[in-house]
């Protein structure tokens, strides 16, 4: 099939980008959406051009890498499929795609569809985890976490940290990501004794970074490849109120080392 | 301190407004309900408007709770929203939502208007300086003569319907914001939100309307 | 080259806890005053990182990702074995310990084996506390499931995204000592030659891969868990990026790589669909326990499979391994694939695959408990390929996966250079000639969790470290050499792209050097990659400049490196004149077509030693004593 591209362009945080428009012939329909990409680059690096650059790794769907709103879906069109995942079929000859990168102001853009996500790091490294030191760890089947406590974790556990949900969201808010992870560890027994801590922290390390709030929009759930439910959302704003009640000392730090946005 | 702390993130913003405007939204119902005895007649009504200032230091109570509800929604509402710009300052070249409606994405507009409606609406029907012919103690000859102009009742209805749409999401959105969230009651809570923004315009709207269909009179 | 593997005295069952008694430690005021770099963040990595930073050692730590999180261990599906026993059917230290070693064809160390089985029930202890969501039993306690190769059920998994859960609680107390300063992170940011001063590795080149500046770290000590390098073969179950990079940089500079050769092809993946392809997926093996492997009796048919009677279907695995069938080991099964599709047989795009058929299971047991069983997996398979498992049979076809050879590593886990520790999949590590499913994920938190700390110490403890810093001589040469190695990529502006380059050797590599290794086809592998070589650097064309975020020149840089290995990686497999494992040479098998071990001559580690470009390298042998195991031939029949 033959498609029109339109694909942001933009050499660098500083520079002002633009859409350029590529027409691309020979597309199959079973390859991947970025399969198709590295057909388009293979173009261009033969035509002298340089390629598009966009951030991807397994190719599988699980490690949360690969990134672009596709005709304004973050991830495309499909629901609950990462971009590497998204295969062509679900396109048709002479569709005109845009290809745009994650906008928000908490990740500025590096290079063409490429952002930088290090915001998300920076939360984790706040509270995103129980304290627990190598070696002093109490023999596992010593605490019992009931099924169904478990599925739940699990469901939450599932993040890939791609971000897609900042993306989606029309406000830039990075709610489901930190609830996703807050949820995880406050569900589990282990998780209790720094309950109140993180969520606090974790929710305070987001303001930090400049994300947005929530409005129920519920456009990230939509996007989360992993099917993410807004109702750790809730559980969050849940925990996060009753913190208020809590004595919380702040333990976790702020982590301002980590950032590959140089600009 | 610790208020304050808790109030710098947008989480607890929005927990601010999910109780401010909880309480807008129960009054809004309350003050419906009572409006409704219009239909009873100008004694019923004007007897009930006469009950509520009985006591003027419940009057007051009920009266400062809601003004500061109002100014708290509207301050963390302004912060909120201005954040959320900040936040995403571009927007896509396709726009192409998947959940969001109209309702969640005009929720500054809708309530700035019903905050304006709001001032309005105190001036003419309470204080009565925006009204051709006010008469103090006769609330039922203030709506009717109110509404029979044209133009009163149109912004009348036109915040109701932005109200309801408020309502619609605003009703449903509290739950998530405070926190209460179940598999078993979620499609409840839709139900709930859209009944209760029904039945507040249906029922705000009908008297406007019965007013110029001379109905009431 | 001195091969000293340092195997602590004493019994087996002893030598680990001795050598925890025995080994120096660091006082805690003079940890504060060590570095470590530590390169990757896999699980290996990140659990190092984690668990040095905390005992107070100043940690760098560096990955190519634009965060640690997306390390290619995040892709494991299937689970980690632990010998908890849990389940009551008899597992022990010492069963996982002989399974390991058996299914790695007795081609590794028993100390370190054992030591690994040892520590596997403390991996899950750690893990748990750190929150991982562990599949659970409707009690409560944590649920198992069996893998091939083992006769007990020791397998803990958390749905299909084990290495997932597994990396994301080492990312996060990775993640909490950043939070605290102890560890400092460096994304997006990948080493591109090892610095040895003294002849101990003090420090590391790495190039920013957003501004493109290179630059040096220095430490005390460098520790390597980069993970496997399947890659060479350009279509792999690993991520786009993973790469040999820094493992080979290190045996330029004198590690001794170790049975290059060794590496593993997985029998269920879905098959290429056309040119374009960029990568293959995994597919459970636990497909195999409920589908039916077959192709067409006749050649190049191109009916539908649902067409195709059944007398007209070739059930080969059931036909040729009759006891084993459709569960034949991993490699068998790889290798009778291939057999098939390169005899005409093969079906799908290019004949390039196999069905695996479920039609007989969903009509014994019913569409819903296949559906339970695998349901995520039909999923997956309709994604990519867009046809529905429950109405037309899978085609599946081998992908390489994992690789079982990497930097040769002593009983201490450090490499031939003095300082250079070496962990998870980028060592030569416990598997021998072949792993066994779930056992790279024990292993990695295993180095990195519960090893490393220790003999890192004891390392520290027992050495003179002299002061150095970044703007030494040996420091400065090795950046220069980057620097030059990086214009000369970009200088070369040919006229074909890394990729066309990476394919051309993956396929040398897939056909000569994959899954069935004759010596004509080595010696023409080496020749014809050579060739390749001569002509990457000749021909190939790298856009965009050094000072850039430019992911050509990322991939150039590892291609070439893989130029290098894979010729290193032929001539091994030349040298080991024996089938063992996922090694299989044609000339070296038994009458009906298995493995044929050498033990008499090839009972050893091949370790091989740097020389100079240009010059052959040499091959040194780590005997491998058995004193507790018998050699045995594994059968399948
Ligand atoms: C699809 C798939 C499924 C698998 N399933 C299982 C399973 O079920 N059970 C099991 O036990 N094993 C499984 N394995 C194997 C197992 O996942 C890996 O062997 C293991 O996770 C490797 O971990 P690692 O820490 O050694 O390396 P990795 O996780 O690969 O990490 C490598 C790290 O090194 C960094 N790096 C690499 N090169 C450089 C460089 N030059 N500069 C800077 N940084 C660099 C990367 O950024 C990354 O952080 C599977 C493997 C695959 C591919
Ligand atoms: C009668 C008056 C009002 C009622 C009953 C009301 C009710 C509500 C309710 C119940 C919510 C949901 C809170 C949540 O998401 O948890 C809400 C949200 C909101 N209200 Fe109001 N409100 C009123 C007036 C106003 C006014 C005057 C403004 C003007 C600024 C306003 C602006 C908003 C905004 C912007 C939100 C959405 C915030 C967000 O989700 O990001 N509201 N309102
Ligand atoms: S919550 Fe979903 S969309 Fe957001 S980062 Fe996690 S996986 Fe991606
Ligand atoms: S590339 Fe890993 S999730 Fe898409």
């Amino acid at each position: 099939m033959k498609l029109t591209l339109h694909i942001w362009r933009q050499k660098g945080p500083q520079e002002p980008g633009r859409f350029v428009k590529y027409e691309l012939d020979k597309v199959n329909e079973h390859m991947s959406f970025l399969e198709m990409l590295d057909v388009l680059n293979q173009e261009l690096i033969a035509r002298g051009e340089e390629p598009v650059a966009f951030d991807h790794d397994c190719r599988e769907g699980i490690c949360g890498a690969c990134s672009m709103v596709i005709n304004g879906i973050a991830h495309g069109p499909q629901r609950a499929t990462t971009t590497c995942q998204l295969h062509m079929r679900h396109f048709k000859d002479g569709d005109v795609i845009y290809i745009e990168p994650w906008r928000a102001k908490a990740f500025p853009i590096v290079k063409d569809l490429i952002v930088d996500r290090s915001a998300f790091d920076r939360i984790i490294a706040a509270g995103g985890f129980i304290s627990v030191r190598t070696g002093s760890a109490p023999e596992a089947n010593s605490i019992p976490v009931p099924k169904d406590v478990a599925e739940l974790a699990m469901d939450a556990a599932e993040c890939i940290g791609c971000g897609a949900c900042v993306a989606a969201c029309p406000n830039g808010a990075a709610m489901l990501f930190v609830a996703a992870k807050v949820s995880h560890l406050n569900l589990l027994p282990q998780g209790q004794p720094e309950r109140f801590i993180r969520v606090k922290a974790m929710v305070e390390a987001m303001e930090r970074e400049q994300f947005g709030s929530c409005s129920n929009h519920r456009e990230c759930e939509a996007a989360c490849p992993k099917g993410i439910s807004v109702s750790f959302i809730a559980r969050m704003n849940r925990d996060y109120r009753k913190a208020l009640w809590k004595t919380v000392e702040h333990q976790g730090g702020k982590a301002e080392g980590i950032s590959q946005f140089r600009g | 301190m610790k208020v304050l702390s808790f109030y710098s993130t947008t989480v607890g913003k929005k927990l601010v407004m999910a109780i401010t405007g909880l309480i807008l939204a129960v009054f809004v119902l309350g003050h419906m309900a009572g409006n409704l005895q219009i239909y009873q007649g100008p004694e019923k009504l004007n007897h009930y408007a006469e009950l509520l200032r009985v006591s003027m230091p419940l009057l007051w109570t009920v009266r400062i709770v809601l003004l500061l509800s109002v100014l708290l929604h509207i301050v963390a509402a302004v912060q909120v929203t201005l954040q959320n710009w900040r936040s995403r300052p571009k927007k896509y070249a396709v726009s192409a939502y998947q959940e969001a409606d109209i309702a969640s994405r005009t929720m500054i507009w809708g309530g700035l208007v019903v905050a304006a409606f709001v001032v309005y609406h105190l001036l003419h029907l309470t204080l009565g300086t925006a009204h051709g012919s006010f008469k103090p103690g006769d609330v039922y000859h203030n709506v009717v003569a109110g509404f029979q102009v044209p133009l009163v009742s149109l912004f009348y209805i036109v915040a109701n319907v932005l109200l309801a749409l408020h309502l619609y999401h605003g009703m449903w959105s509290w739950f998530q914001t405070l926190g209460f969230s179940h598999p078993k009651y979620n499609r409840a809570r839709r139900v709930f939100a859209t009944v209760y923004a029904v039945v507040i315009a249906v029922g705000n709207i009908s008297i406007p309307v019965s007013v110029l269909a001379g109905w009431v009179k | 080259m001195k091969l000293d593997p340092r195997i602590p005295a004493g019994p087996l069952e002893q030598k680990w806890t001795r050598y925890k008694n025995t080994c120096k430690l660091v006082s805690p005021a003079n940890k504060r005053k060590y570095s470590v770099i530590v390169v990757g963040t896999g699980l290996a990595g990140a659990s190092a990182a984690a668990s040095l930073a905390e005992l107070g050692y100043n940690v760098k730590a560096f990955c190519y990702q634009d965060s640690p999180r997306r390390a290619h261990s995040i892709a494991a599906q299937g689970g980690i074995n632990a010998a908890k026993n849990y389940q009551n059917d008899g597992d022990s230290v010492y069963r996982l310990f002989y399974e390991t070693i058996k299914g790695g064809d007795f081609r590794s160390r028993e100390a370190n084996v054992y030591r690994l089985a040892e520590v596997s029930a403390n991996i899950i202890d750690q893990c748990v506390a750190q929150g991982v969501p562990f599949a659970r039993e409707y009690s409560g306690y944590l649920a198992n499931r069996s893998f091939g190769g083992a006769l007990v059920s020791r397998t803990f998994y958390a749905r299909g995204q084990t290495g997932q859960q597994l990396l994301l609680g080492a990312y996060s107390a990775m993640m909490r000592q950043v939070g605290l300063g102890q560890v400092k992170l460096y994304p997006r940011t990948e080493m591109l030659d090892l610095v040895v001063v003294n002849g101990q590795a003090r420090g590391i080149i790495v190039r920013d891969l957003v501004t493109g500046e290179i630059s040096a770290h220095a430490a005390d000590v460098v520790i390597l868990a980069t993970g496997g390098y399947a890659n060479v073969f350009y279509l792999s179950t690993n991520a786009k990026g993973c790469n040999a990079t820094a493992i080979w940089r290190a045996y330029k500079r004198g590690a001794g790589f170790a049975n290059p050769c060794f590496m593993q092809i997985h029998p269920t993946c879905i098959p290429q669909s056309g040119e374009y392809q960029s990568k293959l997926v995994l597919m459970s093996e636990s497909l195999r326990n409920d589908g039916r492997v077959w192709v067409p009796k006749k050649k190049g048919d191109t009916r539908k499979p649902t067409e195709i009677p059944e007398d007209e279907r070739d059930y080969y695995l059931e036909r040729m391994y009759p006891s084993y069938g459709n569960l034949a080991p991993r490699d068998i099964a790889s290798r009778a694939a291939k057999r098939m599709c390169d005899e005409g047989y093969g079906v799908g795009p290019g004949g390039r695959g196999v069905y695996l058929d479920f039609a007989d299971s969903i009509r014994r047991l019913g569409k819903h408990v296949i559906e339970e069983r695998y349901g995520n997996l039909f999923e997956m398979y309709e994604r990519i390929t867009g046809e529905n498992a429950y109405e037309t049979p899978m085609r599946i076809y081998p992908a390489p996966h994992y690789t079982m050879g990497g930097l040769w590593v002593d009983y201490e886990l450090m490499s031939t250079i003095p300082g250079l520790f070496v962990a998870g999949e980028a060592n030569f590590s416990d598997h021998g000639a072949n792993r066994l499913g779930a056992s790279a994920l024990m292993q990695g938190l295993a180095d990195g969790y519960f090893i490393l700390p220790y003999t890192v110490g004891n390392y520290l403890a027992n050495t003179k470290l002299e002061k150095v810093d970044t703007s030494q001589q040996a420091f400065r040469d090795a950046q220069k050499e980057v620097e030059d190695r990086v214009k000369k990529l970009l200088s070369v502006n040919g006229k074909r792209s890394v990729d066309e380059f990476h394919r051309a050797l993956g396929k040398i590599m897939w056909d000569l050097v994959g899954m069935a290794r004759t010596e004509a086809g080595l010696k023409e592998a080496i020749v014809r990659i050579r060739a390749l070589r001569e002509e990457f650097w000749q021909d190939v064309r790298v856009p965009g400049d050094a000072s850039d975020l430019n992911q050509e020149l990322e991939k150039a840089g590892r291609v070439a490196d893989f130029f290098e290995l894979s010729e290193l990686i032929a001539q091994d497999a030349l040298e080991r004149r024996e089938s063992c494992g996922g090694h299989f040479r044609e000339e070296f098998q038994t009458p009906d077509g298995e493995a044929q071990r050498d033990d008499a001559n090839f009972a050893h580690v091949a370790v091989w030693e740097f020389t100079g470009d240009g010059k052959p390298p040499v091959r040194h042998s780590e005997p491998l004593v058995f004193e507790v195991v018998e050699l045995a031939q594994r059968s399948y029949k």
